[in-house]
Protein backbone atom coordinates (compact mmCIF):
# COMPACT_ATOMS: atom_id res chain seq x y z
CA UNK A 1 0.00 0.00 0.00
CA UNK A 2 1.47 3.26 -1.25
CA UNK A 3 1.75 5.98 1.26
CA UNK A 4 1.90 10.02 0.56
CA UNK A 5 2.89 12.02 3.40
CA UNK A 6 2.20 15.94 2.58
CA UNK A 7 4.58 18.44 3.58
CA UNK A 8 3.47 22.23 4.13
CA UNK A 9 5.46 25.01 4.76
CA UNK A 10 5.36 24.77 8.67
CA UNK A 11 4.55 20.88 8.46
CA UNK A 12 6.56 18.89 11.58
CA UNK A 13 4.50 15.96 12.47
CA UNK A 14 5.19 14.83 8.46
CA UNK A 15 8.94 12.83 9.90
CA UNK A 16 6.71 11.12 12.14
CA UNK A 17 4.02 9.83 9.78
CA UNK A 18 6.84 8.95 7.22
CA UNK A 19 8.53 6.64 9.68
CA UNK A 20 5.38 4.82 11.22
CA UNK A 21 4.02 4.11 7.63
CA UNK A 22 8.13 3.65 5.84
CA UNK A 23 9.64 2.24 9.28
CA UNK A 24 7.30 0.78 11.28
CA UNK A 25 4.67 -0.53 8.54
CA UNK A 26 7.26 -1.34 5.74
CA UNK A 27 4.82 0.24 3.16
CA UNK A 28 6.63 2.41 0.31
CA UNK A 29 5.83 5.95 1.62
CA UNK A 30 6.89 9.32 -0.22
CA UNK A 31 7.06 12.84 1.29
CA UNK A 32 5.09 14.89 -1.15
CA UNK A 33 5.21 18.55 -1.30
CA UNK A 34 2.57 20.83 -0.81
CA UNK A 35 2.87 22.09 -5.05
CA UNK A 36 2.37 19.06 -5.78
CA UNK A 37 -1.11 18.85 -8.10
CA UNK A 38 -0.86 14.72 -8.43
CA UNK A 39 -1.38 12.42 -5.99
CA UNK A 40 -2.96 9.03 -7.89
CA UNK A 41 -0.05 7.09 -7.31
CA UNK A 42 -0.92 6.62 -3.68
CA UNK A 43 -3.33 4.77 -1.88
CA UNK A 44 -3.27 6.58 1.32
CA UNK A 45 -2.83 10.22 1.55
CA UNK A 46 -1.49 11.40 5.06
CA UNK A 47 -1.66 15.26 5.93
CA UNK A 48 0.40 15.99 8.79
CA UNK A 49 0.20 17.67 11.61
CA UNK A 50 2.16 21.19 11.87
CA UNK A 51 1.65 24.32 11.99
CA UNK A 52 0.95 25.18 7.91
CA UNK A 53 1.95 28.59 7.00
CA UNK A 54 2.27 29.34 10.74
CA UNK A 55 -1.23 29.37 11.42
CA UNK A 56 -1.99 32.43 10.16
CA UNK A 57 -5.49 33.69 9.75
CA UNK A 58 -6.98 30.36 10.77
CA UNK A 59 -5.24 27.09 11.49
CA UNK A 60 -5.29 25.28 8.25
CA UNK A 61 -7.03 29.04 6.18
CA UNK A 62 -3.84 29.06 3.94
CA UNK A 63 -2.67 25.37 3.59
CA UNK A 64 -6.34 24.57 2.08
CA UNK A 65 -5.21 26.77 -1.27
CA UNK A 66 -1.66 25.14 -1.84
CA UNK A 67 -2.24 23.06 -4.96
CA UNK A 68 -1.85 19.89 -3.50
CA UNK A 69 -5.48 20.23 -1.48
CA UNK A 70 -6.95 20.56 -5.11
CA UNK A 71 -5.26 16.75 -6.33
CA UNK A 72 -6.40 15.99 -2.16
CA UNK A 73 -10.33 16.92 -3.36
CA UNK A 74 -10.05 14.92 -6.33
CA UNK A 75 -8.55 11.30 -4.71
CA UNK A 76 -10.95 11.70 -1.76
CA UNK A 77 -13.57 11.88 -4.91
CA UNK A 78 -12.28 8.60 -6.30
CA UNK A 79 -12.64 7.19 -3.12
CA UNK A 80 -9.02 6.86 -1.58
CA UNK A 81 -8.16 6.81 1.87
CA UNK A 82 -7.30 10.71 3.64
CA UNK A 83 -5.97 10.71 6.75
CA UNK A 84 -5.98 14.01 8.30
CA UNK A 85 -3.73 14.70 11.82
CA UNK A 86 -4.00 17.78 13.97
CA UNK A 87 -2.85 20.20 11.64
CA UNK A 88 -4.49 17.31 8.90
CA UNK A 89 -7.25 17.62 10.38
CA UNK A 90 -7.66 21.58 10.92
CA UNK A 91 -6.45 21.76 6.82
CA UNK A 92 -9.60 19.14 6.20
CA UNK A 93 -12.39 21.55 7.62
CA UNK A 94 -11.16 24.38 5.95
CA UNK A 95 -11.10 22.74 3.11
CA UNK A 96 -14.34 21.83 3.61
CA UNK A 97 -13.80 17.89 3.00
CA UNK A 98 -15.01 17.36 6.21
CA UNK A 99 -18.02 19.44 8.19
CA UNK A 100 -17.32 21.86 10.99
CA UNK A 101 -14.62 24.57 11.99
CA UNK A 102 -12.10 24.38 14.66
CA UNK A 103 -11.91 26.75 16.97
CA UNK A 104 -9.45 27.87 19.98
CA UNK A 105 -9.01 25.55 23.21
CA UNK A 106 -11.72 26.71 25.56
CA UNK A 107 -8.65 27.34 28.15
CA UNK A 108 -6.16 29.25 25.85
CA UNK A 109 -3.66 27.08 26.09
CA UNK A 110 -1.77 24.78 24.12
CA UNK A 111 -2.48 21.25 25.39
CA UNK A 112 0.66 18.50 24.78
CA UNK A 113 -0.27 15.26 26.81
CA UNK A 114 -1.73 11.89 26.40
CA UNK A 115 -5.77 11.14 26.47
CA UNK A 116 -8.29 9.03 26.10
CA UNK A 117 -10.43 8.46 23.22
CA UNK A 118 -13.61 6.14 23.28
CA UNK A 119 -14.24 4.52 19.46
CA UNK A 120 -17.38 5.34 18.52
CA UNK A 121 -17.14 4.01 15.10
CA UNK A 122 -15.53 1.05 14.39
CA UNK A 123 -17.02 0.34 10.87
CA UNK A 124 -14.42 2.97 9.01
CA UNK A 125 -11.44 1.72 6.87
CA UNK A 126 -9.80 3.51 10.06
CA UNK A 127 -10.56 2.12 12.81
CA UNK A 128 -12.43 -1.46 12.03
CA UNK A 129 -10.27 -3.56 13.79
CA UNK A 130 -11.06 -1.82 17.01
CA UNK A 131 -14.47 -2.94 19.27
CA UNK A 132 -17.10 -0.33 19.91
CA UNK A 133 -16.40 2.22 22.69
CA UNK A 134 -12.70 0.66 22.86
CA UNK A 135 -10.61 3.34 25.13
CA UNK A 136 -7.41 3.87 23.24
CA UNK A 137 -4.85 6.28 25.21
CA UNK A 138 -3.44 8.87 22.16
CA UNK A 139 -1.10 11.92 22.23
CA UNK A 140 -2.46 15.26 22.01
CA UNK A 141 -0.45 18.51 21.13
CA UNK A 142 -2.54 21.81 19.70
CA UNK A 143 -3.93 24.60 20.65
CA UNK A 144 -6.84 24.81 18.42
CA UNK A 145 -8.54 21.70 19.05
CA UNK A 146 -12.19 22.86 19.74
CA UNK A 147 -13.71 21.80 17.52
CA UNK A 148 -17.50 22.94 16.65
CA UNK A 149 -20.25 22.82 14.67
CA UNK A 150 -23.71 24.08 14.49
CA UNK A 151 -26.95 22.14 15.50
CA UNK A 152 -28.48 21.10 12.41
CA UNK A 153 -24.92 19.69 10.97
CA UNK A 154 -24.38 17.98 14.66
CA UNK A 155 -27.77 16.32 13.82
CA UNK A 156 -26.34 15.43 10.29
CA UNK A 157 -22.93 13.89 11.29
CA UNK A 158 -24.75 11.71 14.57
CA UNK A 159 -27.47 10.54 12.01
CA UNK A 160 -24.53 9.21 9.57
CA UNK A 161 -22.66 7.92 12.54
CA UNK A 162 -19.41 10.48 11.44
CA UNK A 163 -18.22 10.78 14.85
CA UNK A 164 -15.37 8.53 15.46
CA UNK A 165 -13.53 9.27 18.78
CA UNK A 166 -14.67 10.94 21.95
CA UNK A 167 -12.49 12.06 24.33
CA UNK A 168 -13.07 10.28 27.39
CA UNK A 169 -11.93 9.43 30.73
CA UNK A 170 -9.83 6.09 31.50
CA UNK A 171 -13.11 4.13 32.02
CA UNK A 172 -14.32 5.30 29.12
CA UNK A 173 -16.79 7.78 30.12
CA UNK A 174 -16.94 10.79 27.81
CA UNK A 175 -17.02 13.82 30.52
CA UNK A 176 -16.64 17.02 31.02
CA UNK A 177 -13.45 16.75 33.11
CA UNK A 178 -11.96 14.49 30.19
CA UNK A 179 -12.42 16.97 27.63
CA UNK A 180 -9.16 19.00 27.01
CA UNK A 181 -10.36 21.57 24.95
CA UNK A 182 -13.98 22.31 25.06
CA UNK A 183 -14.75 20.57 21.94
CA UNK A 184 -18.34 19.98 21.21
CA UNK A 185 -19.82 16.66 23.03
CA UNK A 186 -15.81 15.80 23.36
CA UNK A 187 -15.22 14.90 19.57
CA UNK A 188 -11.86 14.10 18.95
CA UNK A 189 -12.19 13.00 15.34
CA UNK A 190 -14.37 12.91 12.33
CA UNK A 191 -15.04 10.86 9.13
CA UNK A 192 -17.02 11.69 6.04
CA UNK A 193 -19.86 10.68 4.80
CA UNK A 194 -18.54 8.35 2.25
CA UNK A 195 -16.06 6.44 4.98
CA UNK A 196 -12.80 7.88 3.17
CA UNK A 197 -11.72 11.00 4.64
CA UNK A 198 -10.88 11.16 8.23
CA UNK A 199 -10.00 13.89 10.68
CA UNK A 200 -8.79 13.59 14.21
CA UNK A 201 -6.48 15.77 16.71
CA UNK A 202 -5.01 13.17 18.80
CA UNK A 203 -1.56 11.83 17.00
CA UNK A 204 -1.71 7.91 15.98
CA UNK A 205 1.21 8.18 14.70
CA UNK A 206 3.12 8.78 17.79
CA UNK A 207 2.33 5.83 19.37
CA UNK A 208 2.85 3.40 17.38
CA UNK A 209 6.44 1.59 18.95
CA UNK A 210 7.07 0.17 22.49
CA UNK A 211 10.16 2.82 22.41
CA UNK A 212 7.47 5.33 22.74
CA UNK A 213 5.57 3.65 25.77
CA UNK A 214 2.24 3.50 23.83
CA UNK A 215 1.34 1.41 21.09
CA UNK A 216 -2.80 2.72 20.68
CA UNK A 217 -1.94 4.45 17.46
CA UNK A 218 -1.87 0.87 15.86
CA UNK A 219 -5.62 0.92 15.59
CA UNK A 220 -5.84 3.02 13.00
CA UNK A 221 -2.45 2.11 11.04
CA UNK A 222 -3.20 -1.63 11.15
CA UNK A 223 -7.16 -0.74 10.29
CA UNK A 224 -5.90 1.02 7.28
CA UNK A 225 -3.67 -1.37 5.90
CA UNK A 226 -5.95 -4.54 6.51
CA UNK A 227 -8.43 -2.36 4.88
CA UNK A 228 -6.56 -2.15 1.70
CA UNK A 229 -5.03 -5.58 2.17
CA UNK A 230 -8.69 -7.03 1.93
CA UNK A 231 -9.10 -5.32 -1.32
CA UNK A 232 -6.05 -5.73 -3.07
CA UNK A 233 -4.46 -8.87 -1.92
CA UNK B 1 -8.30 53.21 -4.23
CA UNK B 2 -10.20 52.51 -1.61
CA UNK B 3 -9.38 51.52 2.01
CA UNK B 4 -11.24 48.32 3.56
CA UNK B 5 -11.36 47.83 7.20
CA UNK B 6 -12.86 44.67 7.87
CA UNK B 7 -13.54 43.16 11.52
CA UNK B 8 -13.95 39.61 11.97
CA UNK B 9 -15.16 37.96 15.20
CA UNK B 10 -16.89 34.46 16.15
CA UNK B 11 -20.06 34.38 15.48
CA UNK B 12 -23.13 35.21 18.03
CA UNK B 13 -23.68 32.80 20.34
CA UNK B 14 -19.85 31.28 19.84
CA UNK B 15 -17.81 30.98 23.17
CA UNK B 16 -15.16 33.25 22.94
CA UNK B 17 -12.70 32.23 25.45
CA UNK B 18 -10.29 34.81 24.66
CA UNK B 19 -12.75 37.48 25.54
CA UNK B 20 -13.93 35.93 28.60
CA UNK B 21 -10.54 36.05 29.94
CA UNK B 22 -9.83 39.72 29.16
CA UNK B 23 -13.88 40.61 30.85
CA UNK B 24 -12.20 38.54 33.96
CA UNK B 25 -8.85 40.76 33.89
CA UNK B 26 -10.92 44.03 33.56
CA UNK B 27 -13.26 42.94 36.32
CA UNK B 28 -10.30 42.09 38.36
CA UNK B 29 -8.86 45.67 37.96
CA UNK B 30 -12.30 47.02 39.24
CA UNK B 31 -14.39 47.45 35.75
CA UNK B 32 -16.94 45.15 37.11
CA UNK B 33 -19.65 47.39 34.44
CA UNK B 34 -18.06 45.88 31.52
CA UNK B 35 -21.06 43.00 30.94
CA UNK B 36 -19.24 41.16 27.74
CA UNK B 37 -16.27 41.11 26.01
CA UNK B 38 -15.63 39.95 22.45
CA UNK B 39 -12.53 39.83 20.11
CA UNK B 40 -11.84 39.53 16.97
CA UNK B 41 -9.47 40.44 14.41
CA UNK B 42 -9.08 43.19 12.40
CA UNK B 43 -7.48 43.25 8.69
CA UNK B 44 -6.74 46.73 6.48
CA UNK B 45 -7.15 45.83 2.85
CA UNK B 46 -6.08 48.74 0.06
CA UNK B 47 -7.86 48.43 -3.22
CA UNK B 48 -7.69 48.96 -6.94
CA UNK B 49 -11.36 49.42 -7.17
CA UNK B 50 -13.38 51.39 -9.72
CA UNK B 51 -16.09 52.53 -7.80
CA UNK B 52 -17.47 51.86 -4.00
CA UNK B 53 -19.55 49.26 -5.55
CA UNK B 54 -16.68 47.41 -7.01
CA UNK B 55 -14.75 47.51 -3.80
CA UNK B 56 -17.42 46.23 -1.73
CA UNK B 57 -18.08 43.23 -3.79
CA UNK B 58 -13.97 42.72 -3.97
CA UNK B 59 -14.33 42.70 -0.04
CA UNK B 60 -16.96 39.99 0.43
CA UNK B 61 -14.98 37.76 -2.24
CA UNK B 62 -12.25 38.36 0.01
CA UNK B 63 -13.72 37.11 3.21
CA UNK B 64 -15.73 34.68 1.96
CA UNK B 65 -13.14 32.98 0.04
CA UNK B 66 -10.14 33.08 2.35
CA UNK B 67 -10.02 35.53 5.27
CA UNK B 68 -13.24 34.35 7.45
CA UNK B 69 -14.37 31.23 8.14
CA UNK B 70 -18.82 31.32 7.78
CA UNK B 71 -18.83 28.29 10.02
CA UNK B 72 -18.02 30.32 13.00
CA UNK B 73 -17.13 33.93 12.45
CA UNK B 74 -19.01 37.18 11.26
CA UNK B 75 -17.41 40.46 9.49
CA UNK B 76 -18.54 43.61 8.93
CA UNK B 77 -16.34 46.03 6.86
CA UNK B 78 -15.92 49.88 6.24
CA UNK B 79 -14.54 51.40 2.96
CA UNK B 80 -12.54 54.76 2.97
CA UNK B 81 -12.28 56.60 -0.75
CA UNK B 82 -8.89 57.68 -1.48
CA UNK B 83 -6.71 56.07 0.89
Amino acid sequence: MKFGVVVFPGSNCDVDCYHAAKVVYGQPTDYVWHETSDLSAYDCIVLPGGFSYGDYLRAGAIARFSPVMQAVAEEADRGKLILGICNGFQILLEAGLLPGAMRRNDHLQFRCETRHVRLENNRTAFTHLGSLGQVSRLPIAHAEGNYYIDEQGLAEIKRHKQIVFRYCDEDGQVTAAANPNGALENIAGIINRRGNVFGLMPHPERAVEDISGNTDGQLVWTSILKWWEARHA
Amino acid sequence: MYKAKIWITLRTGILDPAGQAVQKGLHSQGFVGVRDVRMGKAIELLLDAENEHEAGNLVRETCERLLVNPVMEDYTFTLEAGA
